[in-house]
């Protein structure tokens, strides 16, 4: 029997399978499950930056109708600190590490000392949402006020108010990369210099969901299920049964249900989902949660926060020869689940750009402040250490007088197709850097555009462009590079394909989709590789009761590292597939190939065995071979040999209004090479989103801390500009393929790349576009209008 | 104190006794059971909640469920008219309109309204008009493609 060619499915915009749910409101995020005899947590906060806790008075809240417990930090004893999973210190052999990390504790309700506005510091729980609301209005807390610090650069300072005990002067670690030796002797012998300071500010990832829980603990079997809105649910039950609260963690199951949006910020163990999954276990009922945005903007990990004083040091050619740079990294109150990571390994390994650059050195320095803590946004260290270079690169070549394409193809690293050791402990795997940005540069008229703005600048217009040719590391990660590096966990990832007797397949991948996708992207994959419909494949993710160990979706990992695992899988059906057909065709298993979803004799497609009989056989196993076990199911940990290196080009085009300092863009233009592509749609459409959140941080978005008071004073959506679609234009993207070597399938990664790029290639443009009026430079983001007007007035009281 | 409050939701008619305080969102999600409908805010910016009341396109955070009584109101579980998608969950199916998928059903009740409004709109008539609508992970790009394909299915099938 010969079948047709089967048609491949990877590298085509099937459309989601996923969407019908989502569309139809039908899907089943966390505040949507129902649990009869549910009770409701509501946290009572600290109103203050800063504040020692004399006493707390919970007997009116006790009183209120409805209200079934009160909880404060006291009364939750035998449990532990949120553990942060990243450790900075000498004695582990962590390089770079110049001061140990301060492992500060970080309680589930504060006991003695709030360090940041919105620190729980306890809990009612009562019958309903309301009644949990009213009561904790009830609860009195006699606080002594402390004087707070909020500011990154000021953090440190000697007279600042210490936030712990064991993080004397408010230094969390100093940390360094590179050589600082070879790089001083760059600058000594540099013709040119420029020394700029570079703020990259704090930001809010803003899922559209807010956080979620909801703990149910059955007295009658013992087990506790969290309902929870993780990016990786696995890591989310080992942290909270291992470190935090001493369960069994077999009697645990997470489920991440359909999560609306993570970014990031829903990577981490937080206070609140480990006081309702220990409330429920006190009171034997469910206890539920869900944030207000209020709460979100209070609690959710922030990213970003960087001051950094960054130099580079060139040759009248425009060669880079030297890169010096000093970081200081707001850390927030307390330590974040990956927090040390993000300005230290996801940061300085990354300064080395896409360029052959002379010598680099860098040193950072975390702090401490009252503030919310702050880790993994969206690129996670790797957008700060691109803005860092992108920006100076083309301060370098203003101040050079050089043309800013023309100064990057200058110092690009040629085509390399396995392997480039940068200055920064990392090793690229494969890059075509020039490449991309010929593309970009193709995709509109460059000189043209150059002739446009001399001609409006003439006309007194102002007009701008910016570039960022970027890098980025993904496919997080080897166990052992980061376990070395001071990672507290693996990074590899599981994937089990199920096959069901009848041919039908169950997928279960330990990743997590938020909005990626991966119910399309993972279908698409095994079916290809198994040359079925996809139809006949259902992904399952999100269920620690359901899937292998996992380690979730975060750094852009999920078809590299989650990909491949499920690879690996359909690799080990097949083998077992071509033993039970080699059976049934009495033919040697050598002698067997796998084609077009049959198993037949090398090239004779009629002597084939279809994958469904197959199937079927190994559940009815009747005529079978002798020794091998029945059943057709394979389970696989993939653990990557390196990190995936994407990289690309992206321009941007705008105006400034002179008289209001309104910026528009008028152009945005992407070429991003990801390695190979699943499904283009999906990751267009993430590339799309991704660019949406740097130019939201480059001309819009900020979390704004008054420092007198330590308030937050973006705490809503309406004080936090996330993007609206009218401030946005379409994106022009395109690709180059250079396909990794590191795994099987040579994909990258491509969740994060958009936001990377595009936010020094909008503020490039800005500067671009300020030249005129004699500003060679911008310190600071978001590049609001009253920010850019402000720019615009001082360069022109200074001529 | 409770009162009562009458409203037809998607063609059904529901009848409770609610907090005067209640608002129309939560009574929709937890009183009647439509967990379509969204929160994603508490200051009315996010739109994730929005529905058709009486033909008006509006966020169901900035009503108490009482000054919905007697109003005929349309959720996301509504437009799907005997298993056939409307064009515009088919539009955001096609055209890659959502990721995550939390802010879509409020997406998909704006674009209702506003395609009554303007049934061939602009890009930037799209973009106006959902400037009450927010969206954090398709950069809404191929929101504005996915309502411009609505927008021509629409008007061809009339």
């Amino acid at each position: 029997m010969a079948t047709a060619s089967v048609e491949r499915l990877i590298g085509k915009s099937i459309k989601r399978r996923e969407d019908p749910r989502f569309i139809t409101g039908r899907g089943s995020y966390v505040d949507d499950i129902k649990l009869p005899g549910a009770t409701w947590a509501a946290f009572v906060r600290s109103p203050h930056a800063h504040a020692r806790i004399r006493s707390i008075d919970t007997a009116a809240a006790r009183k209120h109708p409805g209200v079934v417990a009160v909880y404060t930090g006291q009364d939750m004893t035998g449990v532990n600190s949120l553990p942060c999973g990243w450790d900075l210190r000498k004695e582990k052999n962590i390089p770079g590490v110049v001061q140990d990390l301060a492992m500060v504790p970080h309680m589930p309700l504060t006991a003695d000392v709030a360090r940041h506005v919105g620190d729980p510091v306890a809990v009612v729980i009562a019958d309903s949402q309301a009644a949990a609301a009213d009561a904790a209005e009830k609860v009195k807390v006699d606080w002594e006020v402390l004087t707070a610090v909020t500011s990154t650069e000021r953090a440190a300072a000697g007279d600042a108010p210490q936030l712990h005990a064991g993080a004397p002067g408010n230094v969390a670690f100093r940390w360094e990369i590179g050589d600082g030796v070879a790089t001083d002797a760059a600058f000594k012998s540099a013709p040119v210099t420029v020394k700029r300071r570079i703020v990259n500010q704090r930001l809010v990832a803003n899922a559209m969901e807010p956080r979620a829980c909801a703990a149910r603990f059955d007295p009658a079997t013992g087990e506790l299920t969290l309902w929870v809105t993780s990016q990786n649910p696995h890591v989310h039950r080992l942290l909270m049964c291992a470190f935090v609260l001493g369960i069994p963690e077999h009697k645990v199951r997470v489920i991440s249900p359909d999560v609306g949006g993570g970014f990031g910020s829903k990577i981490f163990l937080y206070n609140e989902e480990v006081v309702c999954s220990w409330a429920s276990r006190q009171l034997q009922r469910p206890v539920r949660w869900t944030a207000t945005r209020r709460e979100a903007y209070l609690t959710d990990a922030h990213g970003r926060d960087h001051v950094t004083d960054a130099e580079i040091a060139l040759s009248r050619e425009g060669k880079i020869l030297g890169l010096r740079v000093k970081t200081t990294a707001n850390l927030g109150a307390y330590l974040s689940t990956f927090a040390p990571a993000v300005p230290t390994f996801l940061y300085g390994t990354l300064l080395n750009g896409v360029y052959a650059i002379g010598a680099i050195h860098c040193q950072v320095t975390g702090v401490f402040s009252n503030t919310t803590a702050v880790d993994a946004y969206r690129g996670a260290g790797r957008p700060e250490a691109c803005y860092v270079l992108e920006r100076i690169v083309e301060a370098g070549a203003r101040a050079l007088g050089m043309d800013v394409a023309e100064l990057r193809k200058r110092n690009f690293i040629p085509k390399f197709a396995d392997g480039f050791q940068t200055l920064v402990a990392v090793a690229y795997d494969s890059g075509d850097y020039g490449v991309a940005l010929d593309k970009l540069l193709g995709m509109f008229d460059y000189k043209g555009f150059r002739a446009e703005q001399a001609a409006a600048r003439q006309q007194g217009r102002l007009l701008g462009i910016g570039f960022s040719t970027y890098i980025e590391a993904c496919s997080i990660a080897p166990s052992k590079v980061v376990g070395a590096l001071g990672a507290g966990a693996g990074l590899y990832e599981s994937g089990k394909v199920r096959v069901h007797p009848t041919g039908m397949v169950t997928v279960y991948t330990g990743s997590h989709s938020h909005g990626q996708g991966h119910e399309t992207t993972f279908a698409q994959l095994v079916a290809d590789e198994l040359g079925l419909p996809v139809e006949q494949v259902e992904v399952v993710h999100g269920d620690t009761g359901a899937i292998p160990f996992g380690m979730g979706t975060y750094g852009s990992r999920s078809a590299s590292v989650g990909g491949t695992a499920l690879h690996m899988s359909v690799g080990k059906i097949k083998e077992k597939g071509k033993k039970i057909a080699a059976h049934l065709l009495e033919a040697s298993p050598s002698d067997i190939e796998y084609v077009n979803g049959q198993f037949q004799v090398k090239g004779f497609p009629s002597k084939a065995v279809p994958f469904g009989a197959v199937s079927l056989t190994a559940y009815v196993p009747h005529n079978y071979p002798e020794g091998l076990e029945p059943g057709l199911e394979e389970t696989s940990f993939y653990d990557p040999s390196n990190f995936c290196f994407p990289f690309g080009a992206h321009a941007c085009v705008v105006e400034v209004d002179r008289e209001t300092g309104q910026v528009k863009i008028l152009k945005y233009l992407a070429v991003d090479d990801v390695g190979n592509v699943i499904n283009p749609m999906i990751v267009d459409g993430m590339v799309h989103g991704g660019i949406a959140q740097g130019v939201g941080q480059a001309l819009w978005e900020g979390a704004v801390y008054d420092d007198a008071s330590g308030q937050l004073v973006t705490g809503s959506l309406m004080d936090y500009a996330v993007p609206k679609a009218d401030m946005l234009p379409m994106y022009e993207t395109e690709r180059t393929v250079t396909p990794t070597p590191v795994n099987p399938l040579g994909v990258k990664g491509a969740g994060e790349t958009g936001t990377i790029a595009a936010t020094p290639a909008v503020v490039n443009a800005v500067v671009d576009a300020l030249a005129p009026l004699g500003v060679d430079h911008i310190e600071t983001m978001p590049l609001t209008a009253e920010r850019v007007w402000t720019i615009m007035q001082t360069a022109k009281a200074a001529t | 104190m409770k009162l009562p409050v009458t409203m037809t939701i998607n063609g059904q008619s529901y009848s409770h006794e609610v907090e005067p305080r209640l608002l129309l969102v939560h009574h929709i999600r937890e009183t009647v059971g439509l967990t379509g409908t969204h929160v994603g805010c508490d200051t009315s910016q996010c739109g994730a909640c929005t529905i058709l009341m009486n033909g008006q396109a509006v966020k169901a955070c900035t009503l108490f469920a009482v000054q919905a009584d007697g109003a005929q109101i349309t959720t996301i579980e509504g437009m799907a008219k005997n298993g056939e998608l409307h064009p515009i969950q088919q539009g955001f199916w096609e055209k890659h309109g959502l990721q995550c998928g939390f802010c879509t059903p409020g997406m998909i009740m704006a674009a209702a309204q506003m395609l009554e409004r303007y049934p061939r709109p602009t890009e930037e008539q799209i973009r106006h008009q959902l400037e009450g609508n927010l969206c954090r992970c398709t950069g809404y790009h191929n929101i504005v493609k996915a309502i411009q394909w609505a927008a021509e299915h629409m008007a061809a099938g009339k």
